[in-house]
């Protein structure tokens, strides 16, 4: 499983600096994002994927044998998430006021603050 | 008691940010609230800094969650002096915004934005713990994203798309990296890890990892190669935004390079340190041939940041005592100088309409006082005696010569000289060539706030320059006892990780 999902991450990776490397500027955005997704799945599985493995066991309960779940990756992913979500939604709005005041949607039309 | 002074210096800038968010009416109430509080955190700042001085280190356990399970804040000498001078900057540049902000950026919240930047930023300094780190890191991009283009001109859209994209893709190398590391060593608190990394028989396989933080920093400290967005983007907001961007933000990706370098990452620090030092030589030599090719002030003034960034990081790959201290001196140094320059330009803008070099000029018979405050900061980063840069760059030169590292010491001077070179071009072409016929601009027409408010955080700073030029020892002194705790990473971990935590199993 674990490999899989570490093709999976090779894969949101390479399209998204594929994307980032196009000119339109709706596939930057596109391209940030599956690179964003890419990392917060990384952070995911670096936990290790352990199925029915309970991080937290009630005080009646009986604890299971190690390797434990451990809830952390899941709660750092949630919120490199919601960050990410944020984000996403600001660069879309400063990709859409970018592209009314340039006029073009083609990255090549940006070069007026470059060096 | 040590406790509160951490907590009220990092969370005032966040209650004054709700505090105006509540009064969002007043347009008065923004001004005024944006001074108090970033001049109280200034003045927390600097207790902090004492008490911090005293006591070596102050640690909070957040929410009692003993460290390694909780988030530790962290405040060392370190950490302390760059929240008081990122807290200095604050209030200088939040007097210096009365003038220049105009009323549609206080109606968009320009002064609640700007105390969660302040938030994020001393955050950033004060956190022990990595993913926290991550956290403060995007607090401080946030607020920044929208302070570079809330002004919705073009240039400024421009530049803050160039900006924010790089700048999500620094955070998602800092996540990856983040979560890689927490996978190998199961903890995010930096002590802890810094511990286990200690003690571990093998740790070359932190590399990897401490790579992807190496360009995430790197990019937020805008260090060969991942500077690009930088000139292109710090030049088109307002100069009072520009003016903290320039002083703090790549400042902070400075500290987590020396955060991680001296702390977490010290077993593999021989195996990285050659890498280190040509980044920084590359830094330095690059962004003063970029700046020597331009002819904009505050694109020269942005290349110049790129530069000065090489200096520090430089001071990182010596490692020697004295050069950490003569980094910690020049980012002091270059935080006042280089905000002073960008509010220079400010000026420049209101009384010329313009800071580009060709279409300006006259200045020194027009605005003689200008003249003089330009002088001070400009040739302290040049590195004039008896200013700080001559200083700064004097330590580190001769940290240098100590440990025999003939290029980089080549590369500083020759990186000095042409850094004097820029400055002589802006003074000759700004100030003492008479004002081109027919190409100026004029003064802006409608000037937001007085021009002394302007002028009176640009003298400040200025004043604050000369005095660490000329009565330096102290804070040198500072710098040396805060390189040595550097150095020392062992007193940062047991500070952190309290003796009687047993982890368990």
């Amino acid at each position: 499983m674990e490999s899989l999902i570490a093709v999976l991450v090779g894969v949101l990776f390479a399209a998204g600096t594929y994307c980032l490397m196009r000119r339109s500027i709706v596939k930057l955005v596109i391209g940030v994002v599956l690179i964003s997704q890419g990392a917060n799945l990384l952070v995911f599985t670096t936990g290790g994927l352990l199925a029915g493995r309970p991080a937290l066991v009630p005080p009646d309960g009986v604890a299971p044998p190690a390797p434990f779940g451990d809830p952390l990756p899941q709660a750092m992913v949630l919120t490199a998430i919601v960050i990410g979500f944020g984000l996403t939604a600001f660069l879309l709005a400063l990709v859409t006021r970018a592209h009314e005041a340039v006029g073009d949607d083609d990255i090549n039309a940006f070069n007026n603050t470059d060096t | 008691m040590n406790e509160y002074s951490l907590l009220l210096t990092l969370l005032l800038p966040l209650v004054g940010a709700v505090c105006l968010l509540l009064g969002h009416r007043s347009l008065a109430l923004q001004r005024a609230g944006g001074i108090v509080f970033s001049s109280v955190t200034f003045a927390l700042s600097l207790y902090l800094v004492y008490v911090v001085d005293q006591a070596e280190f102050v640690v909070i356990q957040v929410g009692d969650w003993q460290a390694p399970f909780g988030i530790s804040l962290v405040a060392d000498r370190f950490s302390a002096i760059m929240v008081a001078v990122s807290s200095f900057m604050g209030a200088a540049v939040a007097l210096y915004a009365l003038a220049e902000i105009d009323e549609a950026r206080l109606k968009k919240f320009f002064f609640p934005l700007y105390l969660i930047l302040l938030f994020g930023v001393n955050g950033a300094f004060l956190t022990g713990d990595l993913f926290n780190l991550y956290v403060w890191f995007e607090i401080m991009l946030i607020a920044s994203f929208v302070l570079i283009s809330m002004g919705g001109e073009k240039g400024e859209l421009e530049g803050g798309l160039k900006y924010v994209c790089l700048n999500l893709l620094s955070s998602v190398m800092f996540l990856a990296g983040a979560g890689i590391i927490y996978g190998k060593t199961g903890t995010l608190n930096m002590a802890d890890l810094a511990h286990n990394l200690s003690v571990a028989e093998d740790v070359n396989w932190v590399i990897s990892s401490s790579m992807l933080l190496l360009v995430s920093f790197g990019l937020k400290a805008g260090i060969f190669p991942f500077f690009f967005w930088l000139p292109a983007s710090y030049h088109t907001p307002p100069s009072a935004v520009s003016a903290v961007f320039a002083g703090l933000l790549t400042k902070v990706g400075v500290y987590a390079l020396f955060r991680s370098y001296t702390l977490m990452f010290v077993p593999i620090f021989p195996e990285v340190q050659p890498l280190i030092l040509v980044l920084a030589i590359l830094t330095m030599v690059t962004g003063v041939f970029g700046a020597a090719s331009h002819f904009d002030m505050r694109r020269i003034l942005s290349f110049h940041i790129v530069s000065q960034i090489g200096y520090m990081i430089l001071g990182l790959a010596f490692m020697t005592p004295l050069a950490l201290a003569a980094a910690i001196f020049y980012l002091v140094h270059h935080i006042i100088v280089k905000t002073n320059l960008f509010l220079v330009s400010g000026v420049v803008i209101r009384l010329k309409g313009s800071c580009d070099l060709a279409k300006v000029g006259g200045l020194c018979r027009s605005a003689p006082w200008l003249a003089f405050l330009f002088f001070i900061p400009a040739f302290s980063l040049g590195g004039i005696p008896p200013l700080s840069g001559f200083w700064a760059k004097f330590a580190l030169v001769k940290s240098g010569i100590e440990i025999e590292s003939w290029w980089s010491v080549a590369a500083a001077l020759l990186v000095g000289v042409l850094t004097l070179y820029s400055m002589t071009k802006i003074w000759g072409e700004a100030f003492w060539k008479q004002q081109p016929e027919g190409v100026g601009a004029g003064p802006l027409p409608n000037p937001v706030g007085r021009l002394s408010y302007m002028v009176a955080p640009i003298a400040v700073l200025a004043i604050s320059t000369v005095a660490i030029g000329l009565f330096g020892e102290p804070l040198f002194n500072y710098a040396e006892r805060a390189a040595a705790q550097l150095l020392s990473p062992h007193e940062y971990i047991s500070a952190v990780l309290q003796p009687n935590t047993e982890v368990l199993p």
